[in-house]
């Protein structure tokens, strides 16, 4: 055969001694009266990918949501518990949530590029928070981030083009680099494929694989598929609550909670 | 076990599963009558073994193609999962217990023209009767599902061992004292060892169904009788 693989052979077993990055504990989400999350308390490691799995309305993108504090903008959103990345506590009053944000990047299930060029995409975050000196300085930045998020080579020669005239998978791509150019430390990905064929899925995939030796990165996705290929961690939510997580190999061949196994196997609880 | 939402694939691992059983039970039978046909020197029914394990083999590779479509249609995963490779791999094994009574059903036929060994045959028989009814256990332990039952198949493999090392000292206690039995104590010293690893297969089939059942390999460590 002579074309390769675009999604890495994946995910080799995480060392249990993987240091965390995003802990939670007790964390109870209400939107009003209604309450979303119910005592949820999970380990994300640095340096892999973490799932979340669930039907629709379980929480996960709820979950996902708390952790730059994204729900700190639905009117009657409350949020109970502690959440803290490298033990610091993401809803601390002191602590600025712009800031919260830049440290931890998001991508959502539509590509959004802003209505400006490809250049200014990626350049956006890096000069509002101060991250460039100079105009050289900004050029590595844009150039750098577009590499790693495979970007580069489609693009070079037209950066000062709209981003919104790539395709969906391009477009997608520009986002995470857009994500990664004010160097987060944990990247929040929300469907981020959902709307993608399978190569620019794919693209994403094994970007997600290469992205996470730097990142903590936490995926939401409805493809039962997608979180065994580019998860070392997948957790179940069902009703607001965390059912079940654990190492992905383990949850997809032989999950302990039978709620668990109903969901990835497709039967009816 | 709650049901599938989508019915044709629930359909398909229950026929799946049918498959294995039936393939299960013409494995055992051919066994059963391999070994009938060397206590009643029966030509007949050696040559009907002999022809009837093709059908093993076809429904071997039937079982595989079911469990490729299903593994490339359906994506099956946790306990589907377990059981589509369960169904690949006892499948596996059937088709060697099949081979394994064809060879003992030719030896059958060339013995039907030595001078008879009696009391030799009837410990072929008691041995052959132990396996089959090994056999027989692990696939109702599969077809019912039942841990427990593919467990005691698994932890009495040494029965079987015995046996066969009985059998060993007195063919050859036979072949010494009357050198004109070599030619049928070699045959049945290779029925026997046929036997022996049928039983081998017995038990990697209750291995097989541990693991599809909870996930975990068989660990502990299994009696094992002296080799030879």
């Amino acid at each position: 055969m002579t074309t390769s693989h675009v999604t890495l052979a994946h995910a080799e077993a995480l060392p249990d001694s993987a240091p965390i990055k995003v802990s939670a504990r007790g964390v109870n989400v209400f939107y009003g009266e209604k309450q979303a999350l119910h005592e949820v308390s999970i380990d994300c490691p640095d340096g892999a990918v973490t799932a979340l799995i669930g039907p629709s309305g379980c929480g996960k993108s709820t979950f996902l949501r708390c952790i730059n504090r994204m729900n700190d903008t639905i009117p009657g959103a409350r949020v109970e518990g502690v959440i803290t990345i490298d033990g610091e506590n993401v809803n601390d009053r002191s602590l600025d949530p712009v800031l919260l944000r830049s440290r931890v990047g998001m991508v959502f299930q539509k590509p959004n590029p802003f209505p400006k060029s490809i250049f200014d995409n990626v350049a956006y975050g890096p000069k509002i928070h101060g991250f460039a000196t100079s105009k050289t300085d900004l050029e590595g930045i844009v150039e750098s981030s577009l590499k790693k998020a495979g970007l580069w080579k489609e693009v070079a020669d037209r950066l000062h083009q709209p981003g919104t005239g790539l395709s969906g998978g391009q477009q997608q791509r520009l986002v995470i680099a857009r994500a990664i150019a004010v160097n987060p430390e944990v990247i929040l990905m929300d469907e981020p494929c959902s709307a993608l064929d399978p190569i620019a899925t794919a693209k994403i995939e094994e970007l997600m694989d290469e992205l996470r030796e730097q990142f903590c990165i936490v995926i939401v996705t409805h493809s039962m598929a997608q979180a065994a290929r580019v998860s070392q961690r997948t957790a179940f939510f069902h009703l607001g609550k965390l059912v079940e997580s654990g190492p992905t190999e383990m949850i997809f061949t032989n999950p302990t909670d039978p709620r668990t196994q109903d969901y990835i196997t497709g039967r009816s609880g | 076990m709650n049901e599938h939402i989508v019915k044709s694939y629930e359909d398909e691992l229950s026929q799946l599963a049918a498959e294995v059983a039936r393939m299960g039970g013409l494995a055992e039978a051919q066994v059963a009558s391999a070994v009938d046909a060397v206590a009643r020197r029966d030509v007949a029914l050696s040559e009907a073994v002999v022809g009837r394990d093709e059908r093993l083999d076809l429904l071997e590779a039937d079982i595989e193609k079911r469990c490729i479509k299903l593994i490339a249609l359906r994506q099956p995963l946790a306990n589907d999962l377990r059981r589509t490779l369960s169904a690949i791999k006892i499948a596996g094994n059937l088709e060697r217990c099949g081979d394994l009574a064809k060879s003992i059903a030719k030896r059958a036929l060339v013995l039907t023209e030595t001078e008879p060994v009696t009391p030799l045959t009837r410990s072929i028989e008691r041995m052959g009767k132990l396996v089959t009814s090994r056999l027989r256990d692990v696939l109702d332990a599969y077809s019912t599902g039942d841990l427990n039952r593919a467990v005691a198949v698994w932890q009495r493999d040494q029965e079987v061992d015995e046996h066969y090392n009985s059998l060993f000292r007195e063919l050859l206690t036979y072949m010494m004292g009357d050198p004109r039995t070599i030619t049928p104590c070699a045959h049945l010293l290779f029925v026997a060892k046929n036997l022996e690893r049928i039983g081998d297969h017995a038990t990697n089939i209750a291995e097989i169904i541990h693991y599809e059942l909870t996930g975990e390999p068989l660990s502990a460590p299994r009696p094992k009788g002296a080799a030879l």
